[in-house]
Parts: structure tokens; sequence; C-alpha cells
């Protein structure tokens, strides 16, 4: 059948719309790599990811990332310890156990949740649980990473809820009714039957509750402290890769090492998310393929 | 098709006057040291309360992003409260082969603050120098209490950490060793630094004289261990005995005409000047 014009012309928009995000994501990826890895031409790969000193204007300067990836990791690794318990509790009370009518204020606060802005949350931070955090550990600031971790712990709390909830929603019925059918309680057939069938659905809802924390910018920026040490507690100050990257990128030189070393961080970030994002893709598809076919023993 | 490219032809015909009125020479831009950003924008809206047919557009982001937008020619004025370096310099007449002016248009006497607390009221600058570069970590080895020390800096992309490297931690030799230490921490802005002194018992920060308020403590500050301690205040910054202050700068592109001028004029005389009193800056004269 041959087509009318209007309709080549829709398609090809259409199409055009739809790869349009793929080509600027391989645009950014080789911008990114252009200019970061133009470092390693006065800087070794070595000496930037295992080197203790960040001193990007000194003379000579020292670029050794060490510290921003652990600070990064550090921050990143209390927001999971904070989020996960609690976001899989709250996504298995509002998928699970909460009457119909709780359930959708519910999804729908915690979903509001992701709207506030990051800077608001930073600020209310700043103002509430940082002078709490110095005073419950009597520590000379409240700073720490574990004021960001607790901030970021819940800011990825949405993201974690509602995939995981999605996630709890497309287990089927039967797998609910045959355990209660066989005497389980309710919490046994949550616990035992319901998580662990939509167990790579849960993981994929924390990687992406990772992704959202490791790329937070604002809020961490406000309330780490920014110190560029490895940090051996979480009570100490941290500076992130991506606060380092956002308080230092309006004062370097464009095409300098100082620039350029940003741009590093940037693909050292690029590569964290990428890993991350592709886990969770993993995981969602399998749920929905595990869900799908039958199960033999 | 040919109805796509008509729509796309009057969407183009509707968008540009305004491209073009963007960029129109009528909207003075000054851009750049956020220590600065208040008081450009005071200058601006008594100015254009003068001259109600002038419009002047302040924004912040730091010396070194005002000085850029001077180089990629998006600002008319850049706010610098550091000296512009020489290939900054050059970088302008490259792009817009105009020479650099410079006009000095305020001081700013950096106050270095502590918790009020703190025993303290004096200190050297190579005491503050050791401070910040983690040669001294607790309050007992200067005569305090015995509590550590809490040092915080502002962030890299300010014009104040800058300075406050190279004529305080460097001790005025500015390609000195001395670095901040890493565990100092690097604080967004100023209001930042303001608020984790005045809850913090061991904490010492550097702010502008304008943001000295009584919940803070300003410390006298001794040029070497022999000098006479100096408080910060605006005598003291004009007659230059503070040891820790600095000229703000306002930097164009070629010789200002027309009402660039006359801004940098006004700013220049006696009720700029006045202004500049009000926001708790330094004036050049009594």
């Amino acid at each position: 059948m041959r087509k009318r014009p209007h309709e080549f012309f829709i398609e090809t928009a259409i199409f055009l719309a739809g790869t349009v995000s793929i080509f600027f994501v391989i645009l950014i990826f080789i911008f990114l790599l252009k200019e970061g890895l133009a470092l390693f031409r006065t800087v070794s790969l070595w000496d930037f990811l295992a080197g203790k000193d960040w001193y990007p204007i000194s003379q000579p300067p020292k670029f050794g990332a060490l510290p921003l990836v652990l600070g990064s990791l550090w921050v990143t690794l209390g927001a999971i310890v904070v989020s996960v318990p609690v976001g899989v509790a709250c996504a298995v009370y509002i998928g699970e156990v909460a009457p119909r009518w709780l359930r959708e204020t519910l999804k729908a606060s915690v979903e509001f949740l992701a709207a506030i802005p990051s800077i608001v949350l930073g600020f209310i931070g700043l103002v509430t649980l940082v002078p709490l955090v110095q005073n419950i550990f009597h520590l000379p600031t409240g700073l720490t990473a574990l004021s960001g971790s607790l901030m970021l712990g819940f800011m990825a709390m949405p993201t974690i809820v509602s995939i995981m909830e999605d996630a709890l929603s497309v287990v089927p019925k039967s797998y609910r009714e045959g355990a209660l059918a066989l005497g389980a309680t309710p919490w046994q057939t949550i616990w035992r039957v319901v998580i662990p069938a939509a167990s790579s659905g849960v993981i994929a809802a924390v990687m992406l509750g990772i992704g959202r924390v490791i790329g937070e910018t604002m809020a961490v920026m406000m309330i780490t402290g920014n110190a560029a040490r490895i940090p051996t507690t979480l009570l100490e100050p941290v500076r992130t890769m991506t606060a380092t990257i956002a308080a230092e990128m309006g004062e370097a030189v464009q095409g300098s090492p100082h620039y350029q070393s940003l741009f590093a961080i940037g693909i050292v970030l690029f590569i964290f998310t990428f890993i991350i994002n592709l886990t969770a893709d993993f995981f969602l598809h399998r749920e929905m393929a595990d869900l799908k076919k039958p199960r033999k023993k | 098709m040919t109805a796509a490219f008509s729509l796309l032809a009057v969407a183009v015909s509707l968008l540009f006057p305004f491209a073009f009125s963007f960029a129109s020479p009528d909207v003075i831009q000054i851009k750049g040291s956020d220590t600065m950003v208040n008081l450009g924008q005071a200058w601006a809206e008594e100015f254009m309360n003068r001259y109600p047919e002038t419009s002047i557009a302040v924004t912040g982001g730091g010396s070194g992003t005002g000085i850029a937008a001077l180089i990629n020619g998006t600002t008319t004025i850049a706010q610098s409260s550091r000296d512009m370096k020489p290939e900054e310099k050059d970088g302008v007449l490259k792009a817009t082969g105009k020479t650099v002016q410079d006009f000095k248009v305020a001081l700013d006497a950096l106050a270095v603050i502590v918790h009020p607390s703190n025993p303290l009221s004096e200190l050297s600058i190579g005491q503050i120098s050791d401070i910040f570069s983690g040669k001294v970590k607790n309050w007992k080895e200067l005569g305090g209490a015995n509590q550590p020390i809490l040092a915080l800096s502002r962030e890299r992309n300010s014009g104040t950490h800058v300075y406050f490297l190279e004529e305080v931690v460097r001790k005025g030799n500015g390609k000195g060793p001395e670095e901040f230490s890493s565990s100092v921490l690097m604080m967004p802005s100023s209001q930042a630094i303001v608020q984790e002194v005045a809850r913090s018992q061991g904490a010492i920060g550097y702010v502008g004289l304008g943001y000295v308020t009584p919940q803070l403590k300003a410390l006298g500050i001794k040029k070497s261990a022999e000098a006479p301690a100096i408080l910060p205040s605006i005598e003291t910054g004009q007659n230059h005995s503070y040891p820790i202050s600095r000229s703000l700068h306002i930097y164009t592109a070629g010789e200002p005409e027309g009402e660039v001028e006359a801004f940098i004029d006004f700013i220049l005389s006696p009720e700029g000047q006045e202004i500049v009193r009000q926001m708790d800056f330094v004036p050049l004269q009594p």
C-alpha cells in the first residue's frame, strides 16, 4: 500500500522524536570523553583515581579524585542504609496492608515528595537536620556525611517506594491466594511469597534510588561540608563528585587542566550511574519475564 | 510539508525581534562577584530611580564567572573582588579587540570570625595561616579552650577564597607553599559560614565586614606576632591599618560610554559611595 505524504511526514517526525534522546545521550558522552580524557595528557590515570590530594588551583595543581569518589560512595552508602528498609516497609504497607482509601492518599503523598525541589530540601536540612546531628553526636560540626545521607535517603524514598509498589502490584493474585490457602499468615505471605516473587523489581527500585542519590548535587553541597578528605566515619565532612563539579566549574578556565579534570570527574560519575541504571533495567526486565513464564519444579 | 514550513517561518519571525531586543545595548548587564552582588543591585536600583529610561540587570556567580562573561561578550560590566589576571585581560583583548578598564569602586575588609564563647580576641596572620593550613588543630595550642578547631572557607569559585589563600594562608606570598588543609570545610556562601560559626563553638571562618552580626565575634588581626591587633571596621579599612582588606573592582571592555559611563560616575560619586557605606562595605574616601 502506498503511503500518503502526510503519513510519511508524521512517521518521520515520530521516529525522530523517538531516536533524538539516544542521539543526545551519545553526543553528551562524546563531549564528556573529549573534554575529560584530555586531562590524561598531563595527569596519569592512576594519579587521578588514586591521588589523595585535590588542589586543582594550586601551582602545580594536584588532581587526586579519590577523596571525592569515596565521598560520593560514602554518602550514597549511608543513604541506602537509611532509605532501603524504610522504603521497602513503606511500599509493602501501601501495596499489601493499607486499606484502599488510605493507599491512594499515601501513594500520592510519597510521590509528592519527589516534586519538592532539592534545594528546598537542602535548605530545610541545613537549618533542622544539621544542628540536630551536631547536638546528638556532640560533633564540632553537623555538616557531615551522615546529614547528607539522611537527607538523600529521604530524597530517594519516592523513587524506591513508587517503583517497588509497582513491582509488588504485578505479582499475580494467585500467589497470595495460594499462600493464604495453605495457612500462611498475611505476614508470612508478604515476607516469604510476595517480596521474593517481586525481588527483581525490589532490586531495580533500590538501584534507581541509588542512581537518584549519587547524582544529587545541591542538597549535598549545602549540608556535607565539602572538605576533600578521605572519610573514615559517617560523622565527618565529605566532598562529593557532584558538589565539586558544581562548586568549581564557574571559576575553571575553559580548556585548562582544572576544567578537564571536572569533566573527568563527570566521566567517573557517568560510569557509576550508567552501571546502576543498566543493573536496574536488567532486573526490571527479569521481573516481567519471571512472572510471565510458568514456573516448573 | 509546506504548512509546516510556513509555520516555522512564522515562529522564527515572531521570535527574532525578541532575540534582538534581549541583546540590545539598552540593558546594562552586570555580572560577577557574589560578594558584590547586593552592592551592585543597590547601585543599579538607585541609578534606575534617577534615570528611569535605563535598565540594569545584576547577577552573581563569582568573580571568575563575571570575568569569563566579559571575555565572551555576554556582560557589559564585570564585578570582581580580585584583580584580573594578565591572561584574562589578554582574553578580553583577543575576543573583543578592546583593552580592559579597571575601576576600583569600594573596599572590603574581611573579618575573621569565631563563636562568641571563644576566649581569644586576637590572632596574628601567621596563626590564622597555621589554622587554615592544618598545622594547628586545637584551640589550646593558641591559648584557647581545649577544643578542636573547625576551619571554614569559601568554595574555590569565590574571589574571596583566592584572596584569603594568597594574603592570609600564604601570608602575602601568592606563590607560597601553604595550602588550605584538606580538613577545611568549603562553604557555598558567606551566609553559610556565618550560620555555621554562630552554632559551632570551635569554628573559625572569614566573611566580608557586612556579614558580621552580634551572634559572631570578629577577631582583632595582627600583621605579625609583635604588631598591634586591629579590629575590622570602616575606619581601619579606609586608613589601611586593618591587614585583610582588599579593593573591589568593576571591569569594562574598552572605555565606558554613554549610560555605562554615567553609571560608573554615579558609583564613584559621594552618593554612590554612601550606598557603599550603607551596604556595610568600606567607601573609598572618608
